[in-house]
């Protein structure tokens, strides 16, 4: 390998030259809703198994779907915050194959006219660059059930909890190149999706998980042949799972090999794929338009409808933050990340310094959110509190240095800033008359070094600033003991 | 024959009110019927504990002055229909002891307005035939003709056959390509097959869900619109059910025909239709003519083509509906040691010869590489054959044919599938429209053997069908019985 | 679809077994693809109709389809739902291993 080479993320660096990754995802969402796509079983997580279940997702003879209206609403609103085309019919097919957890022997989805069609998205990139990835489509479709294969050495057992639970699945363009790029886009989507409010997001409970399509080519050259590693729950699984995978498929290549199109798994505790055995019957799902259902139909009027309930989305939210409240663009970037942060940033800088409270927020609040683990969310301060501290140092009651002294005893007691201020009687001293005796005292002590001062030692004068400060217990205004004592020296 | 037996459905219910006799005593005599009529083989399943309380709760609704439509009719139910509590297997070894925790809507309809079930009937397993020679448990054999064994049809053939020999005073059925007109013709009674969406589908169980229409068979028109009456209305549990009122049928019994329309289309009279079905076709048209109707020659050019799109499209539904059979969630399991090798075992034992053609025939239709050139050509020539009936239904107000090509045929003889499937020539066009018809018979052949008349009308029009039908009913005076019924 | 490779052979049938999971005792084998071959035969006819211009119908009846509220209605009957299974444990459907 050539050391002195400058690889670009996505690139790897092989015997026979640089090939860069193609890259193209397919993210399930799980919406919000509360009941299933097409029963009136409730879609929520973590109930005893097969009690989220109603005769129609156990595939019982004669049994019958019928949509949820609020799954086809998310599914538009979703469509229409990714800029995309909303298809004003669109058709469910059944996709058939047989197994375990597929009662029906087959999945309820969208093949041919899906509800969204193409649209693009803007993803921010760690060095401060953006770039453009295209959306293929997005289609609502009937989650699996589960099978659990620990249970019993001969037997496999299923829970058909999240059977016809509804999930959206966003289909990019192959227009990621680099893992990063693809770690960036997840987080763009889900981004998206909970300011939507169509999905949650998490994606340990599994709510959000990623199909990555990986090839790699020479630059130039045409796609190669893509592996799909699926069901991928972490930004930071999705991110390695790429990169060993495209190594992979280069050592295949570069040995004169071809890669087999085919399904494969993530394994974490190796953090390399494999081939997944049971999926690699040559599978034939025959889609056909599901005869139990009609076409779906909306007008132009109610999608407008949906639309004037869109949020403000990240991108043009951004932009207004560093207008409207002089932020940089780098922390407007962050704090536009969750709906949560720009929710509670609007709340604390309301009619405040726009500047300090973002710095507030994310160095000491993060910071001290994250030692904890703590969500926003549950954070122990306020928005109000946070605007109310941030109040204080500006109006000169605390000094920077006693606001973190009061932002530590907020963290702990949940009390207001004032309520501490006043109980602990922090607030800052800028009367002259109680700074000059203060420092009376420090001269008085001090004549040695006062003498010296005079003689020419100005470094001197910060340790009478010091001095100063720790009699008043860092309470006195620094400026104004800065410009007293400069007199006083004289 | 019991006296109690010669009631219709109609004149049972009048006699009910009038309280010359009790459900109790006319569910009796049913029961006796079933048990003389045994080897016919229409019942699969009775529930007389069942059907003698439901008899009982209607004699005292009568008492009470509370009686509903229905009320105290005894009737029996095809075992396409879920029933609570109650065995349903579709014909099949794979539901053998499948017993639903529900209810299907149409008989739940039918139990709410009244009626009294008897028990379940037999059918064309998975309601794939039309002779009844599929079902599990062996042949349905058709009351006429005492000396030989004749198919009652399919796929609703223990229905027409429990109706004709009087073990059931009416019948639910279902009809996808005919297996409610085609079973009535050869049974010698009224056979309705709605239209698309009239009936619930919910608790049905699925064969082609496109085409899939519940009901009734019964021996009279009057008693066709009583059942269905109650059997349709809007189920939101069906996402293909039409959101109409259906008007009360009963009030279109006598409304005759004068200044109607009645198309008929030149190209169901073809080769290999029997001369005696062709001479009572023309009386039909005869006696529509004479009631006042206007008779119009009309075309529908894709007719020939009904039975190839039918034969990819219901295949191709069914191959996915049963898939649910897989011995995972309920009916029969073979097991193995592998889960792929329990499917294959399961539905291999499981399905009878003819489910396992047609699954067959629907996988490969909608195999990669064929899709196009099968189902989805099959799905452009639907609209094409949809497209005739409505260009039709701009001139004229019926469609008359005949129901069937032949009458009915003995059990055993028809062996080769595509000789089977064209018994659903003049059945299958309307179903692939989803357009209403309505078989009743006319005449006798030569042997004996009943023979049915087919009108269609335009989408939702089943008023004007029992209007139109009645007319044709009241001119052929079909007065023949069964003779075989005890045989 | 009357081109050669319409004309089922058993290899096909094999394959369309195994993509239904059925499982066809080869004595059967070729009596049903006789009987398919026959079928596809007979629908080939579909071929002289010229469909270029024409949109595959989607439904028969031309309704909407209808859309339910987003409420929970149903679920909690367990006992319902494994009361026919042939095999369950602990509120589980049980089959044989699956491997993945
Ligand atoms: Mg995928
Ligand atoms: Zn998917």
């Amino acid at each position: 390998m050539n050391e002195s080479i400058n690889l670009k993320p996505g690139q790897i660096n092989g015997e026979t030259g640089i090939w860069e990754m193609v890259i193209g995802l397919e993210i399930h969402a799980q919406i919000s809703s509360k009941s299933k796509l097409f029963s009136g079983a409730s879609a929520s997580f973590g109930a005893e198994a097969n009690s989220n279940v109603s005769l129609v997702d156990a595939a019982m003879p004669g049994m019958l779907p019928v949509i949820n209206e609020f799954c086809v609403e998310q599914a538009v609103k979703t469509g229409l915050a990714l800029n995309a085309k909303i298809n004003n019919v669109s058709i469910f097919d059944r996709k058939n194959y047989f197994y375990a957890d597929l009662p029906q022997g087959y999945q309820i989805s969208q093949f041919t006219k899906p509800i969204v069609g193409e649209g693009e998205i803007i993803i921010d990139l760690d060095d401060g660059l953006q770039t453009t990835v295209g959306i293929e489509r997005l289609h609502l479709e009937q989650d699996a059930g589960k099978s659990l294969h620990d249970q019993h050495p001969s037997k496999s057992y299923i829970d058909l909890n999240r059977t016809g639970v509804a999930l959206m699945e966003i289909v990019s363009k192959p227009d990621i190149r680099s893992p990063q790029e693809a770690g960036a886009y997840v987080k763009k989507i889900r981004s998206i999706l909970r300011y939507v409010g169509a999905c949650d997001g998490n994606m340990e409970e599994g709510s959000l998980r990623a199909d990555c399509n990986v090839s790699v080519r020479k630059s130039g050259e045409e796609f190669g042949t893509r592996c799909e590693i699926k069901n991928l729950n972490s930004v930071r699984f999705i991110i390695q799972a790429i990169q060993s995978e495209a190594e992979r498929q280069v050592e295949i290549l570069e040995e004169g090999g071809k890669i087999n199109q085919e399904t494969r798994l993530f394994d974490t505790s190796t953090g390399e794929t494999r081939s997944m055995r049971s999926k690699e019957d040559a599978h034939d799902y025959r889609y056909f338009p599901d005869p139990d259902l009609l076409p779906l139909e909306f007008s132009d009027s109610w999608v407008q409808k949906i639309r004037e309930t869109l949020p403000e989305l990240p991108d043009l939210l951004k932009k207004r933050l560093v207008t409207d409240f002089g932020i940089t663009p780098y922390d407007a970037s962050i704090l536009v990340e969750e709906k949560d942060y720009v929710d509670f940033y609007q709340k604390a800088a309301n009619g405040k310094d726009g500047k300090l409270t973002a710095n507030w927020m994310i160095t000491e609040l993060f910071g001290a959110l994250k030692k904890e683990n703590i969500s926003l969310s549950n954070s122990p301060i306020s928005p109000e509190n946070l605007g109310q501290l941030i109040a204080l140092i500006s109006d000169g009651t605390i000094s920077g240095k006693i606001a973190k002294d009061v932002f530590a005893e907020m963290m702990i007691s949940k009390k207001s800033p004032s309520d501490i201020v006043k109980e602990k009687g922090l607030e800052q001293v800028s009367d002259d008359i109680e700074i000059l005796k203060l420092i009376d005292k420090v001269i008085s002590e001090n004549e040695d070094k006062v003498k010296d001062y005079l003689g020419g030692k100005d470094k001197l004068f910060g340790f009478f600033v010091g001095q100063v400060m720790k009699l008043s217990q860092g309470k006195a205004n620094p400026g104004m003991v800065n410009k007293l004592l400069k007199n006083k020296l004289k | 024959m019991s006296d109690l037996l010669k009631f219709d459905l109609l004149s049972a219910s009048i006699a009910l009110k009038n309280k010359e006799f009790s459900s109790l005593e006319l569910t009796n005599a049913y029961f006796e019927a079933i048990e003389q009529t045994s080897a016919l083989g229409a019942y699969l399943e009775i529930v007389k504990d069942h059907s003698i309380n439901m008899a009982k709760a209607s004699d005292k609704n009568f008492k009470n002055g509370t009686a509903r439509p229905l009320e105290g009719l005894p009737i029996g139910v095809k075992d396409m229909f879920c029933t609570k509590d109650i065995k349903t297997t579709a014909s099949s070894k794979i539901l053998e002891n499948f017993c639903p925790t529900y209810e299907s809507t149409v008989t739940q309809n039918l139990w709410d307005d009244g009626a009294v079930m008897l028990g379940k009937l037999s059918c064309d397993e998975f309601a794939m035939g039309s002779s009844n020679e599929t079902a599990a448990k062996g042949n349905v054999v058709n009351p006429w003709l005492k000396n030989s064994k004749m198919s009652p049809g399919g796929s609703s053939g223990g229905s027409a056959s429990a109706v004709a020999a009087r073990s059931a005073l009416a019948a639910t059925g279902t009809d996808t390509g005919g297996s409610i007109r085609q079973p009535a013709a050869f049974c010698g009674i009224t056979g309705l097959k709605p239209t698309y969406g009239r009936c619930s589908r919910w608790g049905i169980v699925a064969f082609s869900s496109s085409l899939d229409q519940a009901g009734p068979l019964t021996r009279t028109v009057s008693d066709a619109a009583l059942m269905l009456n109650s059997m349709a209305g809007h189920d939101k549990k069906d996402s293909t059910s039409a959101n109409l009122e259906m008007p009360d049928l009963m009030n279109y019994l006598d409304r005759g025909i004068r200044g109607k329309k009645i198309g008929i289309p030149k190209e169901y009279t073809q080769d290999g239709i029997s001369d005696d079905i062709v001479s009572f076709y023309e009386k039909s048209i005869n006696w529509l003519k004479d009631s006042g109707a206007e008779i119009v020659p009309v075309s529908l050019p894709h007719t020939k083509y009904a039975l190839p799109v039918y034969y990819i499209i219901a295949p191709a539904e069914a191959s996915s509906n049963l898939a649910r059979y897989d011995g995972v969630r309920y009916g029969k399991r073979n097991e193995a040691a592998s889960l792929d090798e329990m499917y294959e075992i399961t539905r291999g034992n499981g399905f009878g010869e003819e489910v396992k053609r047609r699954i067959m025939i629907g996988t490969y239709v909608l195999s990669s590489g064929y899709y196009d050139a099968y189902y989805l050509k099959a799905q452009k020539v639907r609209r094409l054959i949809k497209e005739d009936f409505e260009n039709v239904f701009e001139e004229v107000d019926y469609i008359l044919t005949p129901s069937t090509p032949t009458t009915s045929f003995e059990l055993g003889k028809k062996q080769d599938p595509l000789t089977m499937y064209l018994n659903d020539i003049f059945t299958v066009p309307a179903s692939l429209a989803g357009l209403p018809g309505i078989s009743l018979p006319v005449g006798l052949d030569k042997s004996g053997l009943p023979i049915g008349i087919q009108l269609i009308a335009n989408s939702f029009d089943e008023p004007g069908l029992i209007s139109t039908a009645r007319v044709l009913e009241r001119s052929a005076e079909f007065n023949f019985i069964a003779d075989g019924a005890a045989k | 679809m009357s081109n050669k490779e319409s004309i089922v052979d058993i290899p096909t049938v094999n394959k369309i077994a195994r993509l239904s999971r059925l499982n066809i005792p080869e004595a059967s084998k070729q009596n049903l693809t006789n009987d398919l071959n026959n079928i596809l035969g007979f629908v080939a006819q579909l071929d002289e109709v010229n469909t270029s211009d024409v949109k595959p119908l989607a439904s028969v009846t031309g309704h909407k389809l209808p859309l339910r509220s987003d409420k929970v209605t149903d679920g909690n009957i367990e006992d319902l739902v494994l009361k026919n299974a042939p095999e369950s444990s602990s509120g589980f459907f049980v089959v044989p291993k699956v491997i993945e």
